[in-house]
């Protein structure tokens, strides 16, 4: 018997304290087929098998800087083996020191917070997430946390209420019975921080020393731990699929029914998992999660912070990738407009070759890149700010929050005196791939920026796109907005700019 | 007091009537702990389905080749319509709605076949390998197009009072105009499901997940050619129903059941949410179209009214649905003169169907759009012109139906809320903003809501409900209504807690099972406490008249000397435990269960004319509303929402404020985010959550105050004198819709009344700005602040 292909096929991760191994599972199951259908949990539910209402959001929690970090996901669109060397923690999993309702649960039972009770697993999980990340959350940032939780019940008020309860639960809690579960983020408890030394000891044990393969009917599921290895990999098998977050893959198994054959995953590869900030640019690599590549590009461009929060949700961008959301390419993604407008580059990797390539080079035709077969993107540079820039991107959707965008614009514009030296126009939703604008560029290049160049880079907009009518906006919709958004551009970055209130957002701040 | 006892008398049982009792599946839900239909656990041998459907919105079915569908992988049978031993139809009135679509698909989603296979994943991939040929026949997809082919699922109706016609042509001002609101997908969190399992003797157990078990039952029962009594339907709760699951079950029902008996094994039907969203009926868009003659106080002297709705391929419940409409366009107002003309359009799309308001919503938006167009016509507050129009106790107070209102609070709800919302004091700051700021613009208003309360139907309005008391003195209750998080079970325990005296903690309510109450009415209309509370306490009453008689006789004292408080019995100057009593009472040959009957009572509608006492009573309540709206985009914001909601006396105040918030979301969902889309060949393509939005967390009004009527009560003789309230506050979401409409207003300084349909999407609003201006010339769309 060979014991060490057995452990490279065997997808390992700790459920409720115990090792649980998925030995010849289909690499395409969902963490939610295997809960409900092989384990039996019945907790997490399914809502809507695509990730967009929660129903089914587990928590994983993986060692982080020496300690533990605990992430919202949708079990529903996650393949069980991004459960590998994990731990899951799901509705059941929860429970007080002593046995009985975990700080999170009592907070929701005594805040009238759920009725029909479909929807409150979910909730609970999010919560736990938000519970062990943050100390003392706002109600934005509450409500940043719930977005991706659907209820059809309540109204929310009770829910955003008890995560607010929540925390003076926990601090009713003596502390030496607090442990990792009951105790919040930032708590000073001894005895929790003793369990969650524990926890993440365990979670170390679990570590792999070989590459996860699971050789499948449908397909192989590779899951290297370094990009040589990655790299090589994709050379041989250049028709594989490369599965980064799984967010959209995800949907194609769950919603289209479709086999993804052979599979190439990166979410195990170190060197793909990093960032850094250079003299110049900042740096991510493709299998950095969505949530953290927003987190420091938003400290170097706060002008993406709103736009960040309301791209999908968090479960959704804790296991998205910006390099998943970049090499898929599509159309309405929020990232490509943003990051083209920022003069980004993206890294593509073969073998041990390289190139890079301007983001917007990337993107040929509808669903079409530049990538060559064996290609894969292994890192995206944004360059660092430049004095005299200033940028804005503006994300327009039929619901404020977790909703794909009708259209995305961003600009950068590069100020000389009252002039424009250079700008940077990029939009999605406009053309079949996101795109700059580059007659509404040249409209504003080398211009007084006044509102005779705000017209004509309006007006050019007509020559960059032909906008299409769907279900999420019309045409005549998307270029009518694309135009006013120059609007604004001009009324916050104008001479005299910011004299106006062009944002809701500051206006519930001025009122709340 | 002289009772020794008295101390112990002041004690009161925990949880009866008017407590906050949280929900009795709280600590379930948290837990992930309470069951939905999917997650019983399957028994040995048990098959999923899956539906084909029909890719075409009318055609006649040439060739369906299911050989491939036959051959997938882990494929045990495949059913059409003809494999139905008994009738293939699942319509809730009318008999217009197959199971399986015969040779002729309806629409597009139209489920044509079943396949059952080992796993949900294999028959639902397998029920994509068909080959059909099709025919196609002309279709009709939307209300104008049937209203000018003259095509109804049932027959237009007409209902008058008074020479509206001639009071239009006297009035000294007139107004026409039309408006358009869209569909609304129920979005009940967790998807249609049934799981039939064969019993002994042609016997079938049905899980569904249902608001009217007997109704699944009785059609289950005609799809496989069996009586009733061979059918139980069962189900402990449901994740959410909204009215989606009021006619709709009985369909998935009906196919898992009749694949179980042929395949004699447990069969699960569960649709994915696309499926859910392409089979099943939504809320009816409509189309309005209004002639209101008034005088320059803005008081209405007629009103002509159209209203069409888009029914689908089948009547189901459109009929009634409809008929509501029009006993609801008078809302608050006195209607002296008025016609409502009502066409039921049939069309080739899903079957539109209940969901919560049932007509009323749509309705109400035809009378306050009148309203708001006057106001705006005669440069008068909406607020002033509401409060001329409003019902006159004694005075103008009988409905265009025939209706006398007999408590007309909406006027004192009114006047306390325009007070704490200091409605006038933000109307003038906010008017004051958008004189100053060209980009951001605010709107606020005010709307009240009044609905009747009973089915329209009157037969429906009838319930039961049994009592049983262990030897433990433990009580067990069950009753027909179903549990979809209403907090229905938590309330009917706490009136059967209250009249015996306990903890609600020792009354458990049972799984509704058509075993168990035969013939409930569904659990819809917002009737499910004012029935089944009633019938329960009927039964809980009956079970105390006999306590009472038997401990009196044991402890010689009289009747009347016997009190059941706090958890105890009293007779005279001896006390016993409540179980100690059912303990002795069992001993003596007490019987300890009883079942109580109600009906409601006054009821007398005419259904030829149309008029009549049709509603037992009126719930009221009333909103005021604020938001932002960006006039460069259309999006916008809800900045604070103030509520008014009369219960009447609450008999859980905790539950009543989560129907009244959560009413009120959903219904600004409708009005604003939820934006159902059918393409050119009738093929909807919002069909899930990534596409079709309802409101999240952040959607809900940084200030919000939802507060109970306190004077509430209800002046009929409900239970304990609570009043409905599991659809009147959707309606409270209008004030959103005409907030929005205030703020557009602004762009052309409020001389020019808006065109905005439902739902008010950022386009839609924006598409209003944009023709504002247009019609305004002269008006420069953004002008900077001077300075």
């Amino acid at each position: 018997m060979n014991a060490d292909a057995d452990s490279a096929a065997t997808v390992r991760f700790l459920l409720d304290g115990e090792v649980t191994a998925l030995t010849d599972i289909a690499p395409t199951r969902t963490v939610l087929q295997v809960l409900r259908e092989d384990l039996g949990r019945t907790g997490s539910k399914e809502g809507c098998a695509e990730g967009d209402c929660g129903a089914c959001t587990v928590v994983v929690a993986e060692r982080h800087e020496g300690g533990v970090r605990y992430r919202a996901v949708n079990s529903c669109i996650q393949f069980a083996p991004s459960l590998d060397g994990k731990a899951l923690i799901t509705v059941e999993s929860l429970k007080g020191p002593d046995g009985s309702l975990h700080p999170v649960q009592q907070a929701i039972v005594d805040g009238h917070a759920s009725q029909c009770g479909f929807c409150t697993p979910g909730f609970v999980m999010s919560l736990f997430a938000l519970f062990k990340t943050r100390s003392a959350p706002s109600r934005q940032e509450i409500n940043d946390a719930l977005a991706g939780n659907l209820c059809r019940c309540t109204g929310y008020r009770p829910i955003v209420d008890a995560a607010q309860v929540m925390y003076e639960l926990a601090r009713s809690i003596p502390e030496a019975k607090l442990d990792w579960m009951s105790a919040p983020a930032g708590s000073r408890s001894v005895a929790a921080r003793g369990a969650e030394a524990e926890f993440a000891g365990r979670l170390a044990d679990l570590e792999r020393k070989d590459d996860l393969v699971i050789i499948h009917e449908g397909g192989a599921f590779h899951s290297p731990r370094t990009l040589s290895a990655f790299a090589s990999l994709r050379e041989r098998m250049p028709a594989a699929r490369i599965l980064a977050g799984g967010t959209d893959l995800g949907t194609w198994v769950t919603k289209q029914y479709r086999g993804l054959g052979d599979v190439l995953s990166i979410g195990s590869v170190a060197e793909l998992k990093r960032t850094a900030v250079t003299a110049t640019h900042i740096e991510i690599g493709a299998a950095v999660a969505l949530t953290d590549a927003h987190l420091l590009l938003a400290e170097h461009y706060p002008g993406l912070d709103t736009l960040f929060r309301r791209f999908a949700s968090p479960p959704i961008r804790n296991a998205g990738t910006l390099g998943g959301n970049i090499a898929n390419g599509s159309p309405i993604g929020d990232s490509m407009p943003c990051l083209i407008a920022l003069g980004a580059t993206v890294v593509l990797n073969r073998g041990a070759n390289r190139r890079e390539l301007p983001l917007e080079a990337l993107y040929l035709a509808y669903q079409r890149t530049a990538m060559e077969a064996g290609e894969f993107v292994s890192q995206v540079r944004v360059p660092l700010p430049q004095k005299e820039s200033v940028f804005r991107a503006w994300k327009i959707s039929k619901r404020f929050d977790q909703d794909i965008s009708t259209l995305c614009g961003a600009f950068m514009l590069r100020l000389d005196g009252g002039g424009i030296a250079e700008a940077r126009v990029a939009f999605g939703g406009m053309a079949a791939t996101p795109r700059r604008a580059a007659a509404c560029e040249a409209a504003l290049t080398r211009r007084p920026w006044n509102e005779a160049t705000r017209d004509a880079a309006m007006a050019a907009l007509a020559l960059d796109y032909q906008p299409i009518d769907d279900l999420r906006g019309t045409a005549r919709y998307r270029m009518k907005v694309a135009q006013n958004l120059l609007r604004r551009l001009w009324l916050e970055t104008g001479p005299g700019g910011g004299a106006v209130v062009t944002r809701l957002a500051d206006l519930r701040g001025v009122l709340a | 007091m002289n009772d020794p006892l008295g101390s112990v008398a002041v004690d009161k049982a925990r949880g009866g009537v008017g407590a906050p009792v949280r929900h009795e599946s709280a600590h379930l839900h948290v837990r992930g702990a309470a069951p939905f239909t999917d997650d019983i656990p399957e028994l040995r041998g048990t098959l999923h389905a899956g539906f084909g459907l029909s890719s075409r919105p009318h055609a006649r079915v040439l060739t369906l080749d299911l050989a491939a569908v036959r051959a997938a992988p882990g494929v045990v049978a495949v059913l059409t319509a003809a494999d139905i031993p008994g009738e293939n139809d699942f319509g809730a009135i009318l008999r217009d709605d197959p199971i399986l679509a015969n040779d002729t698909v309806r629409y597009v989603g139209h489920p044509m076949f079943l396949v059952v296979a080992e796993s949900v994943d294999a028959a639902r991939r397998a029920a994509r390998e068909a080959a059909v040929e099709y025919e196609e026949l002309p279709a009709i997809l939307d209300i104008d197009e049937a209203l000018r082919q003259q095509s109804f699922v049932v027959p237009s109706v007409t209902l008058e009072r008074g020479d509206w016609a001639a009071a239009l042509a006297a009035a000294p001002q007139r107004l026409k105009g039309t408006i358009r609101l869209g569909a609304q997908e129920q979005f009940y969190l967790e998807g249609q499901v049934a799981y039939a399992v064969p019993r002994e003797d042609a016997g079938m157990l049905v899980y569904s997940s249902t608001q009217h078990p007997g109704q699944v039952q009785l059609k289950v029962a005609h799809a496989l050619g069996v009586d009733a009594h061979r059918v139980i339907v069962e189900c402990r709760r449901l994740g959410g129903g909204f009215g989606g699951k009021e006619t709709q079950p009985a369909q998935f029902a009906c196919a898992a059941a009749v694949a179980a008996r042929l395949l004699e094994r447990p069969v699960k039907l569960r649709l994915d949410r696309d499926d859910d969203f392409m089979i099943t009926g939504k809320r009816h868009d409509f189309r309005i179209d209004y002639e209101v003659g008034f005088d320059s106080g803005g008081r209405i002297a007629g009103l002509d009214l159209m209203l069409a709705s888009r029914c689908g391929h089948s009547a189901d419940l459109s009929a009634v649905v409809n008929d509501r409409a029009m006993a609801h366009v008078d809302n608050c107002y006195f209607l002296e003169n008025v016609r409502i003309v009502s066409h039921r359009c049939r069309t080739h799309t899903q079957s539109a169907t209940a969901f919560r308001g049932f007509g009323v919503p749509q309705a109400m938006m035809a009378v306050e759009t009148v309203v708001e167009e006057i106001a705006q016509h005669l440069g008068l507050d909406p607020v002033l012109v509401r409060r001329r129009n409003f019902y006159v106790p004694g005075v103008r107070d009988v409905t265009h139906h025939g209706m006398k209102v007999e408590d007309f609070v909406a006027k004192e709800l009114f006047d306390e809320l325009e007070l704490s919302a200091a409605y006038a004091a933000r109307r003038r700051a906010i008017r004051e903003w958008n004189a100053v700021n060209p980009v951001i613009k605010r709107g606020i208003a005010m709307t009240p809501v009044k609905q009747g309360i009973s089915f329209s139907t009157t037969f429906f309005n009838q319930a039961s409900a049994t009592v049983h008391i262990y030897t433990d003195g433990s009580v067990l209750l069950n009753h027909g209504g179903t549990e979809m998080g209403q907090g229905l079970f938590t309330k009917v325990a706490q009136v059967v807690a209250q009249e015996l005296g306990i903890d609600v903690e020792r009354v458990r309510v049972s799984a509704s099972d058509t075993s168990r109450i035969p013939n409930a009415s569904a659990t819809a209309a917002s009737s499910g406490s004012d029935l089944n509370g009633k019938a329960a306490q009927a039964a809980a009453r009956e079970l105390k008249a006999r306590l009472t008689a038997f401990i009196a006789e044991r402890f010689e004292v009289p009747a009347h000397a016997v009190r059941f408080e706090a958890n105890r019995v009293h007779a005279g100057a001896k006390v016993v435990s409540f179980g100690e009593l059912a303990e002795l009472a069992y001993m003596a040959r007490v019987q300890l269960w009883a079942s109580g009957f109600y009906k409601t009572p006054k009821l007398d509608y005419d259904a030829r004319t149309r008029t009549g006492r049709r509603y037992s009573y009126f719930a009221y309540g009333a909103a005021v509303s604020e938001v932002a709206v960006d006039t460069l985009t259309g999006e916008n914001r809800l900045v604070r929402t103030d509520i008014l909601h009369d219960v009447g006396r609450s008999l859980n105040p905790a539950i009543d404020l989560g129907q009244i918030e959560g009413g009120f979301v959903q219904g600004m969902g409708w009005l604003t985010t939820e934006d159902l889309v059918w393409d050119a060949s009738g093929r909807l393509c919002t069909h899930s959550p990534s596409t079709y939005k309802i409101p999240v967390a952040s959607d809900v009004p940084p200030e919000f105050h939802v507060k109970l009527y306190e004077r509430g009560e209800n002046v009929e003789d409900s239970v304990y004198r609570s009043k409905a309230v599991g659809e009147p506050p959707l309606m409270l979401a209008l004030s959103v819709f005409f907030a929005i409409r205030d703020a557009v207003a602004s762009v052309a300084q409020y001389r020019l009344s808006p065109r905005l349909n439902v739902p008010a999407t950022p386009q839609e609003i924006l598409q209003s700005v944009d023709e504002l201006h247009e019609r305004s010339p002269g008006e420069r769309r953004v002008r900077p602040v001077p300075g």
